[in-house]
């Protein structure tokens, strides 16, 4: 017994013999409650005991050192009744669904109270039976972590697992994954996975899966879809276009950020139009180019280097900041988020010359998200090109730093670095600019 | 034929649910008062069941997601926010609905929990965006006292109310999402309430407390009672959204009359048909009706349908044999097969040949599903699918007809029967709302309530007799008919006599309901302004009662311009005294004569009724009187 009791409930709960989800009696100076021992949240107060009444409602009852608890009955085992999936149809596509964590790979114990990662093939296909009439799923579990404790080591061993899933008979591969940092997997996948022959779909929810309101298993159903059958092969994200659950938007990886906390329509495609949008009746293309499903031009190229650092720059900050960091992180490469066009202030240019010299590479990309930095137009942009600073176009920032960390495994020299990083590799960078509602 | 309730083992409870004049709503800023009359925007969505991890599925969710409608949602700005779309976690508990909930709990004596923990009801029909209701216990225990007799309540939540059904179709579902999140507090008794009588009485007494806070909201739509009646081998019967007070007597006597047929029916169906009904078979019987006049059966035709079948052995006559006004075991049929498949209803052939069903197509229809004399034959006439899962609800309610009465949940309608909506929720659809902690409920701010607590509306009425110097009874006419709130915003705000105020929100109000004015039109911000045009002399007494049937019947919000396009406001008070003084000037030598006075105030009154008030006029003379007498007037 713990169910995230601590002193004196405990002790009563033990002394009692109960576990969680037996019947008890409580009884404390204010009154006698029955019903079954849930467990506790970590944020209540340390002195109430949960019960859930008859009626389904859950209270939390007070006890102090007189009060006694009473075990009733033993809680029944619960008999849980998973759906049976139906028999894989052989002539469906086959995709395999890998599952790293977050919301949509999880589902809160409610006997408990916690959450537990689940994301079984039998899992998907009883949450959302009608993945199983487009296509065959394979589910595996990668990981189980929320997307904030992912790190560019995760990012590698998803690549891997997506590279050898690649080379076998799958037509697609799904990644579930939480949202928070999804965008940021999405761009170091793509750098890693060039022109891959299957799409390659990270997908997520902002509201959990148990929930009947939940967004994961419409963005499931055309991420699964968009793997099995799309034209597009290249790494994306799937997920709700707007705040209906009609539309989902197929988003290039290098591309998309998520702009919003909570809203189903949180992800974006900055600076382009997503590559495709999903209804139920068909998948809409939007993009102009784009990679072709089945080439023979896949190339696995992994790797990440983590000296790298992503600055955002604010008014009045001191140039020493990068100096300290650059000392004490060994950095070999910076992106700024500067302002507007693609500005800092002209008192970093000193250090910004000195980095230059020491052959660390600095990138400048905007705060502002939309549109692409122009480090011409005025005097101090100019100052900062000659600084060293190299702008970084229509970049999104999130992108450009994990860009500089893949080229930073791949490039010793630091004009290899710049070089790269002012190509545009996989659609990161580049394209027209469009005025808003327009494109 | 009287019913003996005692004798049939009647049971009730009460569910009374009344909205929070809170100034924002349960979980989230936005308002509590909105007019519907704002821009919407709309946007789709689908909700799915969520299996309990207990492995059990609810019967009311598995009801909702065998429809699996499209949900489109209209919002207007102002009255939702992304909460509301289930788009942005909830905020806290309202601490404004928690003090009102804990008030009226210790009103009743009811003791409040430790910590309030905050669940989510799954509800997958739409009405929540979240597809759950979110809804606390704030208190348990306490009790009501009607007529000596102390009705126990079981418990005091606080829930979100719903967002209001626009309209439902087959597979498309609307909703508007202003009223989701008003809280909604929830008085439950325990089922113990022995007669109809005792029922609208204890709903009235629980009414009379939630009033008493002071802080409940009023009117149309505010307050929702539900009913869970059961009688002696019967069954427990929800019945929701009973409106009116009046409607608790009729719907709980209707349905007794409906489960003592039933259980009559349930008798005689055992002795007719020994076993039970034989396994589900539904028949397509197209061909028998490709010439029919029936206009129903032609149009579903015309439109790609079939008509299908089901035999009923041993049901003939049962069908349509109606004791009590609307009960009828054929009106069970039709409302499963209406709620379970949306179809327009079913032809039985107790009610055949009619409906232009010829008794040519009855015969034949007879033979070849093979029913005698005493067997019943049920059609549906819809597209296939439609009409097979219509005849399965019919053969499942026909099923259930041979055991009895069905748990369900039923919907009250305004002539105080009740219509089946759904199977009983369980308990399997309750969890945890895991994104609100707990909250503790402290014995020091339980104290601070406790001292001050509200007064009950019988002081309330004592204290208002006495300081207005009403009669009680028109005291408790107010409190009766929910007016006693607007009458002590009216005194509060204006100068305006008592009594005036308390006659016209009873008298003229019902007198002008009885001529036909919608009174129901006039809200209390249209009343308050009234009364303070009234007392600052913008009109007269006089015109009360056409000021105020002109605003309800042109459904006004601005009674100043009604009034003056009534041309009752043209007179500039100025120009009144003015008028006064050369009056005065003019008969100075008379105004020792009281006589004269007063024949001064008639030819004001002739000039001015209907325009000045004439309380106005007269303390206008008055002062003139005064001034120039140097005497004091009364
Ligand atoms: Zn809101």
């Amino acid at each position: 017994m713990d169910g995230g009791y601590t002193g004196l409930c405990r002790r009563l709960i033990s002394e009692a013999g109960a576990s969680i989800g037996d019947e008890v009696l409580v009884v404390t100076r204010k009154g006698e409650y029955r019903g079954f021992l849930m467990m506790r949240y970590e944020l209540g107060a340390a002195d109430h005991i949960v019960l859930k009444l008859a009626n389904g409602y859950n209270i939390g009852v007070k006890v102090w050192d007189d009060s006694r608890v009473v075990k009733l009955s033993e809680s029944r085992p619960p008999s849980f009744r998973a759906v049976e999936p139906p028999p894989p149809d052989p002539g469906l596509p086959h995709v395999a669904v890998i599952s790293t964590g977050g919301t949509i790979a999880s589902r809160v114990d409610y006997r408990t109270g916690g959450v537990r990662p689940a994301l079984t093939a039998s899992d998907l296909l009883s949450a959302v039976p009608e993945l199983s009439g487009i296509a065959r799923i394979s589910a595996e579990v990668l990981m189980s972590i929320y997307s904030e404790n992912m790190n560019p080591r995760n990012w590698a061993l998803m690549a891997e697992r997506v590279d050898s899933l690649l080379r076998s008979d799958v037509d697609g591969v799904v990644i579930a994954h939480g949202t928070d940092t999804m965008g940021y997997s999405a761009a170091a996948l793509s750098f890693v996975l060039q022109q891959p022959p299957k799409p390659v779909v990270l997908v997520g929810s902002q509201r959990s899966s148990d929930r009947p309101s939940s967004d994961a298993a419409l963005n499931l159903v055309a991420a699964v879809d968009i793997a099995a059958k799309a034209p597009i092969a290249e790494v994306g994200v799937c997920m709700h276009l707007g705040h209906s659950d009609d539309v989902i938007a197929f988003h290039r990886g290098v591309r998309v950020v998520k702009l919003h906390t909570s809203s189903r329509s949180a992800f974006k495609s900055v600076n382009c139009e997503p590559l495709a949008l999903w209804t139920r009746s068909g998948l809409k293309i939007q993009a102009e180019k784009y990679h072709r499903r089945g080439g023979d031009d896949y190339r696995f190229m992994p790797g990440f280097d983590e000296r790298a650092l992503l600055l955002k720059f604010y008014p009045g900050m001191s140039p020493e900041v990068l100096e300290v960091l650059r000392e004490r992180l060994c950095l070999r490469g910076v992106v700024l988020e500067g302002t507007g066009l693609g500005h800092v202030s002209s008192s970093f240019i000193p250090t910004l010359k000195r980095l230059r010299d020491e052959g660390v590479f600095v990138g400048m990309t905007s705060q502002c998200r939309y549109g692409r930095v122009d480090m011409l137009v005025y005097d101090n942009g100019r100052d900062l090109l000659r600084a060293g600073v190299v702008p970084l176009d229509n970049m999104l920032a999130e992108t450009a730093l994990v860009k500089l960390m893949w080229v930073l495994a791949r490039a010793e020299e630091y004009e290899e670095v710049k070089r790269l990083m002012a190509t545009n590799l996989v659609g990161e960078m580049g394209g027209r600019s469009m005025p808003e509602g327009v494109g | 034929m009287v019913l003996d309730y005692e004798r049939l083992g009647l049971k009730v409870g009460l569910e009374i649910h009344r909205q929070l004049n809170t100034a924002r709503k349960l979980f989230c800023p936005c308002p509590t008062e909105y007019d519907e009359s704002g821009e919407k925007i709309s946007f789709t969505r689908f909700l799915r069941e969520a299996q309990s991890e207990l492995g059990e599925l609810d019967p009311a969710a598995v009801f909702e997601s065998r429809k699996r409608k499209k949900i489109v949602y209209r919002m207007d700005r102002r009255s939702a926010c992304l909460v509301e779309l289930d788009e942005e976690p909830p905020h806290t508990l309202n601490g404004e609905a928690v003090e009102i909930a804990l008030t009226a709990a210790l009103l009743m004596g009811s003791t409040p929990v430790d910590e309030i923990h905050v669940m989510r009801k799954i509800v997958v029909d739409g009405s929540n965006t979240a597809g759950f209701q979110r809804t606390c216990v704030v208190a348990t225990g306490g009790r009501v006292v009607v007529d000596g007799e102390a009705i126990p309540i079981q418990t005091i939540t606080l829930e979100e109310d719903a967002a209001r059904l626009v309209e439902s179709s087959r597979g498309v579902v609307e909703y508007d999402l202003s009223r989701l999140g008003i809280p909604l507090i929830e008085v439950a008794t325990a089922p113990v309430i022995k007669s109809p009588e005792q029922a609208v009485k204890a709903a009235k007494a629980i009414g009379d407390i939630l009033r008493a806070t002071g802080k409940v909201k009023r009117g149309l739509g505010t307050v929702r009672q539900d009913l869970n009646i059961s009688i002696r081998d019967g069954a427990l019967v929800e019945v929701k959204g009973v409106q009116e007070l009046e409607l608790i007597d009729d719907v709980v006597e209707y349905e007794v009359r409906r489960q003592l047929h039933l259980l009559d029916v349930s008798k005689r169906l055992a002795a007719r048909l020994g076993g039970g009904l034989p396994a589900f078979n539904p028949v397509d019987v197209t061909h028998l009706f490709t010439d029919t006049k029936s206009k129903v059966i032609r149009r579903s035709l015309d439109a790609g349908g079939r008509v299908m079948a089901l035999l009923l052995p041993a049901f003939a006559g049962l069908i349509s044999e109606e004791p009590f006004k609307g009960v009828r075991l054929g009106a069970e049929l039709a409302a499963y097969a209406k709620a379970w498949a949306e179809v327009e209803g079913i032809f039985h052939t107790d009610e055949l040949p009619g409906y232009g069903i010829t008794s040519e197509e009855v015969a034949s229809l007879r033979k070849y599903m093979g029913a005698g004399d005493a067997d019943a034959v049920v059609l549906v006439a819809d597209l296939e699918h439609y009409a097979v899962e219509a005849l399965r609800a019919v053969y499942e309610r026909a099923a259930e007809a041979l055991r009895g009465v069905p748990n369900e949940t039923r919907a009250a309608r305004q002539d105080g029967s009740t219509v089946y909506i759904r199977p009983r929720p369980g308990a399997a659809r309750m969890y945890p709302e895991t994104d609100i902690p707990p909250i503790p409920i402290t014995e020091n701010y339980l104290e601070e309530l406790k001292s001050r607590l509200p007064e009950t509306l019988d002081r309330l009425a004592e204290r208002l007799s006495r300081q207005y110097g009403l009669s009680r009874q028109l005291v408790q006419e107010l409190i009766d008919r929910e007016r006693v709130e607007i009458f002590m915003e009216i005194l509060g705000k204006t100068s305006a006599s008592p009594t005036v105020v308390a006659t016209t929100l009873t008298e003229t109000l019902t007198s002008l309901a009885r001529d036909g004015v919608d009174v129901g039109r006039l809200g209390e911000r249209v009343l308050l302004e009234v009364f303070q045009l009234l007392s600052e002399g913008v009109f007269s007494k006089e015109m009360l009662r056409d000021v105020l049937a002109r605003a309800a019947s042109e459904g006004v919000s601005d009674v100043r311009s009604l009034v003056s396009s009534m041309g009752l406001a043209a007179v500039d008070l100025e120009e009144v005294r003015r008028y006064v003084d050369e009056l005065v000037e003019r008969n100075r030598s008379f105004l020792g004569d009281e006589r004269a006075v007063k024949r001064l105030m008639g030819d004001l009154m002739k000039r001015y009724r209907g325009r000045v008030d004439g309380r106005l006029l007269h303390q206008i003379l008055s002062e003139r009187v005064a001034a120039r007498t140097g005497a004091a007037q009364g």
